[in-house]
């Protein structure tokens, strides 16, 4: 069982801080996507776990070893460019055995490695087209081999798939989630796409103000946005403004109506936040009552697949998606039940 | 954007360039084209005096030294770019001559010439100056030393004037002949002195005796000898008898003493004598033999010894004070018929490089 | 589609160089072989093969070990330049630049004041060692000559390289670093493949230098150091052999001819685009200690090399020569500014007289002249070769022609083609920058070419889809890609010319004389003080040069 940790890892960026206090544990055959809006250091992390940039503060260590005297090149990690860098000087066989040819392996050892490294992104008829020639999937796909061929202890890739059409990407994201765990080797995949994250990760990391704002598997995540910042980020949008008044059970009041959502951990009374309303677990009721109901007038009504999505308009420019099994007449005004779980509070970051 | 700006500036410097380089067409007085080499000088009175005097501009084309000035001349002669030439000397004449080059022409001024500097047979060049070729030596290096100074080329070959203190280089150095017309003349001088058949092996001598040999004058004087500023490390170079007198006239701080001096016992020096031609060609003969005449003339020839410190061939052309006092005239220096040096100019060069630096 | 310029235009941009060349260069070059083997200069004697295979064999093999040390020695300068940040770096760009302008009597001043026998290094050996004679004797040996081609072509492989490193994007020797290359390994097997273009640029450039190398090889190498260039000047100049020499022009003429053949050989199909990275990515101060040697290292040797025998010129020309040095004890200095007083009166009353001012003037005027002229075609040249699909060992040749070409032999075509019907342009005072631009255009072409080339297609692509006419192309997207390139090339053209002292004293009316002629003027004649105003002069030169070159880079440094 291999084990990477970023340990309390600092990093200033022309002296304004870009990484503060962060830590992180990555394990044999896990997953670990970091997502991240761009600019939010997550190529810098990268960059520090591989030693091409030293941090500040803080150490990296391997199994318990810390790296910090440990050049780039014997550390033994993998790193996939978001521009591939591929060598422009060598073709695609030539890439992608740049790797094997400094471990010093025999010729044919090599020539096999890279023919299934290539065979494995599907770029076995390119060996000997020179890299300035291909299209920038097909550019993705020699990176990734050659990222891949030389066996690394760990693997990190920063946004590899962004270029590719949607059936690639998910056949690709599907070959590299059975690649990695048939090796077991661990891996940290950089994306801004959540949707990308959630079908990949064993384990998503958000980055977010140079520390990471949450760390768990997708589905646990998703359930429970640790932050206010985090269920943004998601892609949850429904959140109200709103007062606590009330703690046991915790009250919280706003501006369409009382709710009374899960105990948020700490809260006191009167303090004040945003109240999420996560789009399902809604029902729709005949008439509103007096805590945990939401009324407005539904502008659309979307089949898809097995639900439908209705947009709520609470007031003029305020509309709120939800999901719900049954179909709501446009332009009708309705009356939703929200269960304590489909609400969090979160309190205002001070 | 700035470098926009930039650009405009750029472009107005080369047409205001432009414009001042067309604005200089000639008018109203004869343009008169004067070609020699790097080393003419003249003050800007003696040359006005002419142009005022005869309604005339003179245009001088300097085109490196004696011998590129001549291959530009040879070179262009069935267009010659210019009227006048001067600078060939004695070991160009022949050559000069033979290439048919000038329109001949005896000024009346050569009746205050000596007939010794009379070379050229049907007067196709007037001599115009000359100047003694001599090795000059550090005064103060002979006085530390103890060292007697050589009186005679034989004396260069001693054991006191060769290598010293382990060096392998000796007291002399001296320009290669192929590429330096006072290296060339030195070489001269020793042909004169040993005869044809002897010379090379006084050389050889002079090569056992640690001579060095550098390409030019520059190198020599300035790099090598250690009388002038470069502090050079041999005390005798070969040089010009005026050469003291320059370093007096363009010390640093006043002299009252040259801080070096030529050799000038007979036969050690080389004397180089200095022409001006019409050329043939020229669509100015009339200002052109003026202003050859005027070249001979006193006034002119007592503006070239600080000018250009050689010696005036005008008998009457005073010398400047600097030069009675500094400036040393070689005793009987050597000299070469120019029709034996246009002859052998070549082979013996050959000669010497074999046997010197080879 | 994309819109691509049209053939007609592309020829245009080659043939307007080409008539600079065919009219400057090919046109006196051939006149005057022409008439080297015409009748007229017809010689019975036998030539000697040593005549020719003598001087042949020393001038490639000199010119090898030279060009070889050069890029020995300028590659780690490049590297330092390209990737760290130091205090002083811009200065010492500048200095180290400096060298090449000088004139070469200047610069063997310097390098004399330094090494020579009453050098700083063989008087402080003396007193450290105890000995009365100088240790160290590098005048009139084969180690002065290499030590002044470095000194001379040094700032060729920093320049022409550092700029190319300098935009070298760093992620590919990160990713090398990362698939586990050693410091060494990411040198070999990624950044100097990835450098090769410009590397055997400057190579090329510098071999050409050396080939043709005349004052170094006359002056520091003494006389019996005979190259091509040198037997040239001899046989035309002091023997009038016209054919003879001619003969030699010729030889040294297939020389760069096969030269430029490998150097095409070798660029073939190199043309690597690169996302060109952003001036200064990548910089930085050093930070591991095999860094800090390095820079420091580095440092030290640009310094002594490059610097002192600048620092010694300045000081001879602001050091006063005792009057009384002559017959009593050792020699006395002292402070004095005279010389630079006297740069300012007509001490010999002469007509020629020029003060430092107007001399820096013409030469100023001269060198913009020619980097207008040179940056230009060279522009054109540049652009033609990279979008040429046949015949670009031929342009290439065109180009690199006249650096390996005999500057003896050209001037004398000059003489004989430009004086008279057709082009009687011999005193036309354009003539001058023209010359220099001759030599000049290869610099911009090396430079300007492989940044040219290196830039994908799809930005010119993306930019026609946008709109762009070919031309808005070029000056919206090509063009500020390449100016750092360019600027190479334009501080190359400017240097040439401002130290450039053959053609200018072949070609200059007496009335626009320029700093390297006041120089060798002054240093033709005897006296403390035609030396010391020689140095005060040479000073004034690198003043200007160097204040030049900081503001070339300064402009550009603000507007990209």
């Amino acid at each position: 069982m291999d084990t990477l940790t970023v340990d309390h890892v600092a990093k200033n960026y022309e002296s304004q801080p870009l990484l503060i206090d962060l830590s992180l544990e990555v394990h044999s055959g896990e997953l670990v996507c970091l997502l991240g809006r761009s600019g939010s250091g997550k190529s810098t992390l990268l960059r520090i776990i591989a030693g091409i940039e030293p941090a500040d503060s803080g150490r990296v260590l391997w199994n318990g070893e810390d790296l910090t005297s440990v050049p780039t090149h014997r550390r033994g990690f993998g790193l996939m460019f978001q521009d591939f860098a591929l060598f422009p000087h060598l073709d695609v066989r030539q890439n992608v055995a740049f790797g094997l040819a400094l471990q010093r392996l025999p010729e044919s050892e090599i020539a096999s490695r890279v023919d299934s490294a290539l065979e494995s992104v599907n770029m076995r008829g390119f060996a000997r087209r020179r890299v300035t020639d291909l299209s920038g999937g097909e550019q993705q796909r020699v990176a990734l081999a050659r990222s891949l061929a030389p066996r690394p202890r760990l693997l990190m890739l920063d946004e590899p798939l962004g270029a590719l059409d949607r059936a690639l990407r998910g056949q690709l994201q599907e070959e590299l989630r059975e690649q990695l765990h048939r090796t077991g080797i661990p891996a940290i995949y950089v994306t801004h796409d959540q949707d990308e994250a959630l079908a990949l990760a064993d384990r998503i990391a958000l980055l977010h103000s140079g520390r990471i704002e949450q760390s768990g598997a997708p589905g646990e995540v998703y359930a429970r946005p640790a932050s206010q910042w985090v269920a943004e980020f998601l892609g949850m949008s429904n959140l109200l403004p709103g007062e606590v008044i009330g703690t046991a059970p915790l009250t919280v009041r706003t501006g369409y109506g009382i709710f009374k959502p899960e105990t948020a951990p700490e809260p006191r009374a009167g303090e004040r936040g945003r109240l999420l309303l996560k789009p399902y677990g809604a029902d729709l009721i005949p008439a509103a009552q007096d805590a945990d109901t939401l009324s407005g007038k539904v502008i659309s009504s979307t089949f898809q697949i097995d639900h439908y999505l209705v947009k709520l308009e609470l007031a003029p420019g305020l509309v709120f998606d939800f999901t719900m099994r049954e179909q709501a007449k446009e332009g009708e005004t309705i009356h939703l039940k929200l269960s304590p779980e489909s609400q969090i509070w979160f309190k205002e970051a001070q | 954007m700035k470098s926009k700006w930039l650009l405009i500036l750029l472009t107005g410097i080369m047409f205001a360039a432009l414009a001042a380089a067309c604005a200089q067409k000639p008018a109203g007085p004869t343009t008169l084209t004067v070609i020699t080499h790097d080393s003419f000088s003249a003050s800007p009175d003696v040359i006005t005096a002419f142009e005022t005097a005869n309604n005339a501009k003179l245009v001088f084309l300097k085109s490196g030294d004696a011998g590129t000035a001549l291959n530009r001349v040879i070179l262009s002669k069935n267009n010659p770019e210019g009227d006048v030439f001067y600078g060939v000397d004695n070991t160009f004449l022949s050559r000069a001559i033979s290439e048919g080059i000038y329109e001949p022409y005896l000024s009346p001024e050569a009746a205050n010439i000596d007939s010794q500097f009379m070379l050229a047979p049907n007067n196709d060049a007037m001599p115009v100056d000359y100047g003694d070729v001599c090795i000059n030596y550090d005064k103060a290096y002979f006085a530390q030393h103890n060292l007697a100074v050589p009186t005679s080329l034989e004396d260069l070959t001693r054991p006191e004037y060769g290598p010293q203190n382990g060096s392998k280089d000796g007291l002399l150095v001296m320009e290669n002949p192929a590429t330096s017309s006072p290296g060339l003349a030195f070489l001269m001088a020793t042909i004169a002195h040993f005869g044809q058949d002897n010379y090379l092996a006084y050389w050889k001598q002079l090569k056992q005796n640690g001579l060095v040999v550098v390409a030019d004058w520059e190198t020599a004087y300035y790099t090598n000898f250690s009388g002038s500023s470069g502090k050079g490390p041999q005390p005798m170079v070969v040089s010009y008898a005026s050469s003291p007198a320059a370093e007096v006239v363009y010390a640093s701080t006043p002299l009252t003493e040259s801080p070096t001096a030529s050799i000038t016992a007979p036969g050690t020096c080389f004397r180089q004598i200095e022409f001006v031609g019409i050329l043939k060609g020229t669509k100015n003969l009339a200002l052109a033999q003026k202003f050859v005449d005027y070249m001979l003339s006193v006034k002119f020839q007592e503006d070239m010894p600080l000018q250009m410190f050689v010696y005036p061939v005008n008998r009457n052309a005073a010398l400047p004070d600097a030069f009675v006092k500094y400036a040393q005239v070689a005793q009987d220096p050597a000299t070469l018929d120019p029709a034996l040096i246009a002859q052998n100019r070549d082979k013996w060069i050959a000669d010497w490089t074999s046997t010197v630096l080879q | 589609m994309t819109r691509r310029p049209s053939r007609w235009l592309n020829n245009l941009l080659w043939v307007v160089p080409l008539i600079f060349l065919g009219t400057l260069f090919f046109y006196p070059l051939v006149t005057i072989l022409r008439l080297a083997f015409s009748e007229t200069f017809a010689r019975v004697e036998p030539i000697q093969a040593s005549t020719i295979l003598h001087p042949l064999w020393f001038t490639i093999w000199q010119a090898v070990l030279s060009a070889a040390l050069t890029l020995l020695a300028g590659l780690p300068a490049a590297y330092v330049f390209a990737k760290f940040n130091f205090p002083g770096k811009q200065l010492l760009k500048v200095l180290t630049t400096l060298p090449f302008i000088l004139p070469t009597v200047v610069a063997a001043a310097g390098i004399n004041a330094l090494l020579g026998p009453r050098g700083w290094l063989n008087m402080g050996l003396e007193q450290l060692l105890n000995v009365t004679s100088p240790p160290v004797q590098i005048t009139n040996t084969l180690a002065a000559i290499l030590i002044a081609h470095v000194f001379y072509n040094i700032p060729i492989v920093i320049r022409v390289v550092g700029s190319a490193w300098a935009q070298l994007d760093p992620k590919m020797e990160q990713a090398a670093r990362v698939l586990g290359a050693s410091r060494t390994q990411v040198t070999t097997r990624v950044t100097l493949p990835l450098l090769r273009p410009s590397i055997i640029a400057a190579a090329l450039l510098v071999f050409l230098f050396d080939f043709t190398s005349f004052g170094v090889i006359l002056i520091l190498g003494g006389p019996q150091f005979q190259t091509l260039e040198v037997a040239i000047y001899t046989q035309a100049l002091s023997f009038f052999n016209l054919p003879v020499a001619g003969l030699l022009s010729l030889v040294q003429i297939m020389c760069t001819l096969v030269v430029t053949w490998v150097y095409s050989r070798l660029a073939r199909g190199m043309n690597i685009p690169l996302l060109p990275c952003l001036k200064g990515e990548g910089m930085r101060a050093p930070r591991l200690p095999v860094e800090k040697v390095i820079v420091a290292l580095m440092i030290v040797f640009l310094i002594l090399l490059q610097v002192f025998p600048l620092a010694a010129l300045v000081s001879s020309s602001v050091t006063r020569f005792e009057a009384n040095r002559g017959e009593r004890g050792p020699i006395q200095t002292g402070f004095t500014l005279d010389y630079y007083r006297a740069l300012f009166t007509n001490i010999s009353n002469s007509i020629f007289y020029v003060s430092p001012a107007r001399a820096a003037l013409n030469s100023l005027i001269y060198a913009i002249v020619t980097v207008l002229i040179s940056v230009t075609f060279g522009l054109m040249a540049a652009y033609a070769l990279t979008r040429a699909r046949h015949g670009r060992w031929l342009m290439d040749l065109a180009i690199m022609l006249p650096l390996g070409t005999s500057a003896v032999t050209l001037g004398l075509g000059f003489i004989v083609a430009f004086n008279g019907p057709p082009l009687d342009i011999l005193t036309f005072p354009l003539l001058i920058p023209f010359a220099h631009s001759l030599v000049a255009l290869p610099f911009v072409v090396r430079t300007v070419q492989p940044a040219l080339a290196s830039i994908p297609a799809s930005y010119r692509q993306a930019a026609s889809v946008l709109g762009a006419t070919p031309w808005q192309v070029w000056t919206r997207v090509e063009a500020p890609i390449i100016s750092r390139a360019a600027l190479v090339g334009a501080i190359f053209s400017f240097t040439i010319s401002l130290g450039e002292f053959g053609a200018t004293s072949f070609l200059a009316r007496s009335d626009m004389i320029t700093l390297p002629i006041a120089i060798y003027r002054y240093l033709s004649q005897p006296g403390a003080l035609n030396f010391g105003q020689a140095m005060a002069m040479s000073t004034v030169l690198l003043l200007v040069c160097g204040s030049a070159i900081f503001a070339l880079e300064k402009i550009q440094g603000t507007s990209a």
